[in-house]
């Protein structure tokens, strides 16, 4: 065979599957998007994928007003969690990379460990701790909760990142005599934009999504959006309209996120799995 | 100077939110049920207009969700103002054991409620340290539903017992019908209580809660037995179903019979508008003509409700004739209060309650009033254990082994 | 250089606040979890609800209770699920997602396209592809009535609601079928040894797999699970969950491959070309083996993410349905609506042991192996 060319018949069977994964993705979206529009009385199960026949975008006004208080409480949570975390996190990865000391491999892990856990595994005691310092039920306890276990990851991704700062940098301004925070505030800190940008989009779509924490630790008047929706979809006699609606409005957020910011997303996606 | 504006304003605001009282109520009354309950918290808003009524519902039939959230709650050291309840077991076994709610015994007697509540009722909210709950409605758990005009096209009658019943079910499956709808686990577990008062009677019915007849006797094995007979002529797709998508099969035509309380008629006549005794009929589960198996919601005043002063309001106008009766027409349930005003009614609730005046009652498994709930919750495990080996014996075992291990009737 | 400057105080100190905070919330409650599931915390009534709880202590006996007691069939039935479901979410995911990054690296057209198309449902929630795959699923509808669309026949599978179970066995011989894949192992590993010339090691584990068989082969005497037998299988109504979950997560070892398959030199590939070896020789003999950390990795993330699968489940059959069931859900249900705490931190642990002999050995290797990079 002299043809070092990819042989020509494959080509379509690269496109074929493709097109293929394409249809599977999508398939779930246009049936979403289709039934969200349908007025109640005209989703029926045998014509689920047809288009509807008039459009009915009421769904959305309804799901809107029931979710606006859920997703402006999701916002406060996820920017309040992902900010502490992430100013939290930076600092760890500094020290971790840049002030090695005695313990630190051990200590390390240890903390590796905390993203890995199956929350389940510490659900009681952090329920029972919350409510005995008064934060059980508010958005502050939720913030803690994420915050603190947002911490693994955080300072995972920032202390890979500051590996890749040469150490000489660092020597530099010390004989310029800055110290730990002069080294951090004039050299580590501006080098972190990209990280940061990877740690926010990271560990804000993470707690936007994230159900286990929000549905034990919330009432009615705190719950994310997550919770919500999963009230709204979950056990009565669905009409289908509106908990796809609603599914649209939770997921709008990270999925702009994802399209405009996909670039970074995948890096956090990468540091996740711990050596990226 | 525009600081001081800026600041009078953030007062007066601050201000104005605290003075308006607030009230939260905790149900699982959304969706479909949902309009019975507004019905109500309109009646409360008209007379307390400054509470501003928060309605905290949670999803799903029989309270399967809205349970665990409103525990995670209250071993949060939240509670909701009131909460939704069912009277007996759930009430007194789950709440009041835990010293979670306020005696409303002193309520009972201002307003006068010990003479208007029927006496067994009180007794099922009542233990000898007080009352606990202000009941809202009665419901009827073993009702069988059906439209009377597609049963004439399928040439079937009502069947009075589970013989007459597996007699039309081979019909009716031949005709694809489905005969028999059931829907999500809990749904299961109903058709369950009404089979088992069908072949024990009420006596002996009674007897499994007081633990004066034991789930292995041969005739509890029996009912685990014609329980399986009628599941096979149930759908196979069951627990992809609430309740009122197993209703709405009925009603399309899909299946012929649906055994489900009579919240069910609320469904059909307030959201769906159909005609009772016209679009939709009913009888008592086959076998269980002249019983009454009750089950009553009922709203509590529990410890550290933070609107304690809104909450008691909040009861009395649960307990009143008139909210009694603004509730119940549309929930499809009729009044516990015995001086109700059957003229709101509709037929199918009218009839109801003279069953209730006139038949013999008996608690509800599923809905709270029976058994304490770990037993209940741990019968979810032996239908599944049922389901799964379609063995009437190792059901039987495992109900007694529940029964055992949470000391029932104890 | 390694004394204690105040600049490294400040640096630990910076540091404390976070070991502190993990220290409480990730091992200090661990403990507590881990003392809750040694009590009776929820067996009486009167004390699960009460607000300062009288408990005691029962050492083992709730742990012993779910793998052997007559009514603690959902556990076990959720653990066999969760072994199911975990087995095909992977390879479902590492399959799909190894087929996607390796036709996306072959120059196609509208690369940026298909890539963002197969990542996005990982930007979702699982409560989102939930409620989604949820109505996908309907019986009577979604996927089964797709194919009427072009004129086939319906779908008949009943999905989410499907009772149908295959590869039944009995709970009771569960130790005798882990005895025997134990032995097994052993069996290669004594293989291994030998060819290494390691006389002495193949030895012992020869000796090992023997005991074991021999004691399988009497019929395990010493373990008694259950009086009676317990049918346990694949349930075919997880197929439905496994699906949407695969939906989810697939593009994420997509991500992870393509990028891999990017950091393989071309001259590598070219001169394997230049040797005469065809497309899919150069895949087998090149391309391959240097995806092998990658795919290790991935297995160890959607493995954690698996043995925690929790909200997919609740958003696409509720909190009942014992066919679907995994023990992140029963624990969850168990502890905050049946009140039984100490049940629930129980199963907590089970699923905690499981998910710490995946991730402890593999942060141990991947740690130390960037030490010595």
């Amino acid at each position: 065979m002299t043809n070092r060319r990819r042989p020509v018949s494959t080509r379509w069977i690269v496109y074929l599957v493709l097109v293929l994964g394409a249809l599977f993705f999508l398939l779930p979206v246009y049936l979403v998007v289709v039934t969200a529009f349908k007025a109640p009385a005209d989703i029926r199960l045998a014509t689920a994928w047809h288009l509807p026949e008039t459009w009915h975008p009421q769904s959305f006004v309804i799901a809107w007003e029931a979710f606006a208080p859920k997703l402006r409480n999701s916002m406060v949570l996820a920017v309040s969690a992902t900010a502490i975390a992430a100013v939290l996190g930076s600092l760890n990865g500094y020290v971790l990379s840049k002030w090695r000391f005695r313990g630190a491999n051990v200590i390390f892990p240890l903390m590796l460990f905390g993203m890995f856990i199956p929350y389940q595994a510490i659900l009681i005691p952090l329920f029972g701790f919350l409510r005995d310092i008064g934060l059980y039920g508010t958005l502050q306890g939720l913030v803690l909760t994420h915050v603190v276990y947002g911490l693994p990851i955080t300072t995972l991704i920032f202390r890979n990142f500051y590996a890749e700062i040469p150490d000489e940098m660092l020597e530099a301004g010390k004989i310029d005599g800055a110290g730990f925070f002069g080294l951090y505030w004039w050299i580590v800190f501006p080098l972190s934009v990209s990280g940061f940008v990877v740690v926010v989009i990271w560990q804000f779509t993470q707690i936007w999504n994230e159900f286990l924490f929000a549905v034990t630790l919330t009432r009615s008047a705190t719950e994310p959006i997550t919770v919500a929706l999963a009230q709204l979809a979950g056990g009565e006699a669905v009409r289908w309209n509106l908990p796809m609606a609603g599914a649209i409005l939770a997921a709008l957020p990270t999925l702009i996120i994802y399209v405009v910011l996909g670039r970074y997303f995948i890096r956090g996606l990468l540091a996740g799995s711990v050596k990226g | 100077m525009r600081m001081k504006i800026l600041l009078a304003f953030v007062l007066s605001v601050g201000l104005s939110v605290a003075s308006a009282q607030e009230l939260e109520i905790f149900s699982w009354w959304a969706g479909d049920e949902g309009p019975a309950l507004d019905a109500l918290i309109e009646l409360y808003e008209a007379q307390y207009p400054n509470v501003v009524v928060e309605n905290a519902t949670v999803t799903g039939g029989a309270g399967v969700v809205a349970r665990a959230v409103l525990k995670t709650r209250m071993l949060g050291g939240q509670p909701p103002d009131s909460f939704q309840v069912h009277a007996g077991e759930e009430l007194i076994g789950t709440w009041v054991v835990a010293n979670r709610m306020e005696d409303l015994t002193w309520l009972f007697e201002e307003e006068g409620w010990l003479d208007v509540f029927p006496p067994d009722l009180i007794d099922l909210i009542s233990t000898d340290g007080g009352i606990w709950s202000v009941p809202v409605n009665i419901h009827r758990s073993n009702v069988m539903w059906f439209v009377p005009e597609n049963l004439e096209a399928w040439g079937v009658d009502v069947p009075t017992t589970w013989d007459e019943f597996l007699e039309v079910c081979s019909s009716l499956q031949g005709q694809g019908v489905t005969p028999l709808v059931v829907g999500e686990s809990w749904t299961v577990q109903h058709l369950w209580e009404s089979v088992a008062l069908a072949e024990l009677g009420p006596d002996a019915y009674g007897q499994l809660w007081t633990g004066d007849l034991s789930f292995t006797d041969p005739s509890v094995v029996a009912t685990w037995e014609r329980f399986g007979e009628v599941m096979d002529c149930t759908n196979d797709d069951a627990s992809g179903l609430s309740w009122q998508q197993a209703t709405d099969r009925v009603v399309d035509g899909d299946a012929a019979f649906n055994v489900m309380g009579d919240w069910a008629a609320g469904y059909m006549v307030t959201t769906l508008g159909l005609e009772p005794g016209v679009d939709m009929g009913w009888a008592a589960s086959p076998g269980t003509d002249g019983v009454f198996m009750v089950l009553s919601d009922s709203f509590g005043l529990p410890v550290g409700a933070p609107n304690r002063d809104e909450a008691i309001d909040w009861l009395r106008v649960v307990g009143s004739l008139e909210g009694q009766d603004a509730f119940n027409p549309l929930k499809g349930s009729i009044a516990p209060r015995l001086d109700s005003d059957l003229g709101r009614y509709n037929a199918y609730l009218q009839s109801a309650a003279e069953d209730f005046a006139n038949d013999r009652q008996v608690g509800s498994l599923v809905h709270g009033t029976a058994a304490k709930e770990s037993f209940m919750s741990e019968f979810a495990t032996v239908m599944e254990i049922f389901l799964d080996t379609g063995s009437a014996q190792a059901a039987a075992s495992a109900a007694e082994a529940v029964a055992i291990q949470t000391a029932l009737g104890r | 250089m390694r004394r204690l400057t105040r600049d490294r105080l400040t640096a630990i100190l910076m540091l404390s606040p976070s070991l502190i905070l993990l220290a409480i919330f990730v091992y200090g409650f661990i403990g507590q979890t881990l003392y809750v599931s040694l009590t009776n915390w929820g067996r009486d009534p009167a004390q699960a609800l009460a607000l300062q709880p009288r408990l005691e202590f029962v050492w083992f006996e709730n742990y012993a209770r779910l793998f052997s007691g007559v009514l603690e069939s959902r556990f076990r039935q959720d653990l066999v699920n969760l072994f199911f479901f975990t087995t095909f979410f992977i390879a479902g995911s590492l399959g799909l997602g190894l087929v996607f990054a390796i036709a996306l690296d072959r120059d196609v057209k509208g690369e940026g396209f298909f890539r963002t198309v197969f990542l996005f449902p990982f930007a979702l929630s699982f409560i989102v592809t939930g409620t989604v795959w949820r109505w996908m699923l309907q019986p009577q509808g979604g996927l089964n009535v797709l194919p009427t669309l072009v004129g086939l026949p319906r779908g008949d599978f009943a999905w989410l609601t499907s009772r149908e179970r295959i590869w039944t066995f009995d709970w009771r011989s569960l130790p005798d079928i882990t005895a025997v894949v134990i032995a097994a192992v052993l069996v290669l590993l004594t293989v291994m040894a030998w060819r290494e010339g390691r006389r002495g090691r193949a030895a012992t584990l020869a000796a090992a797999a023997a005991l074991l068989s021999a004691w399988v082969a009497t019929g395990a005497p010493g373990i008694e699970l259950l009086p009676f037998p317990e049918g346990r299988g694949f349930n075919l109504a997880l197929v439905g969950i496994i699906i949407a979950a695969i939906w989810q997560m697939s593009g994420y070892t997509m991500a992870l491959y393509l990028a891999s398959l990017r950091g393989v030199p071309e001259e590598l590939r070219e001169s394997a070309r230049i040797d005469g070896g065809s497309e899919l020789q150069v895949y087998r003999y090149v391309v391959f083996p240097l995806l092998g950390p990658i795919t290790l990795s991935a297995m160890i993330i959607l493995g954690h993410v698996s043995l925690k699968i929790f909200d997919l489940i609740f958003a696409m059959t509720g909190p009942d349905l014992a066919t679907t069931s995994v023990p992140a859900l029963l624990m969850y249900i168990r502890a905050f609506r049946a009140n039984q705490f100490a049940d629930g931190a129980a199963i907590a642990m089970v699923l905690l042991l499981m998910v710490a002999t995946v991730i402890i050995p593999y942060l141990v290797t991947s740690l130390r192996g960037e030490v010595r990079r």
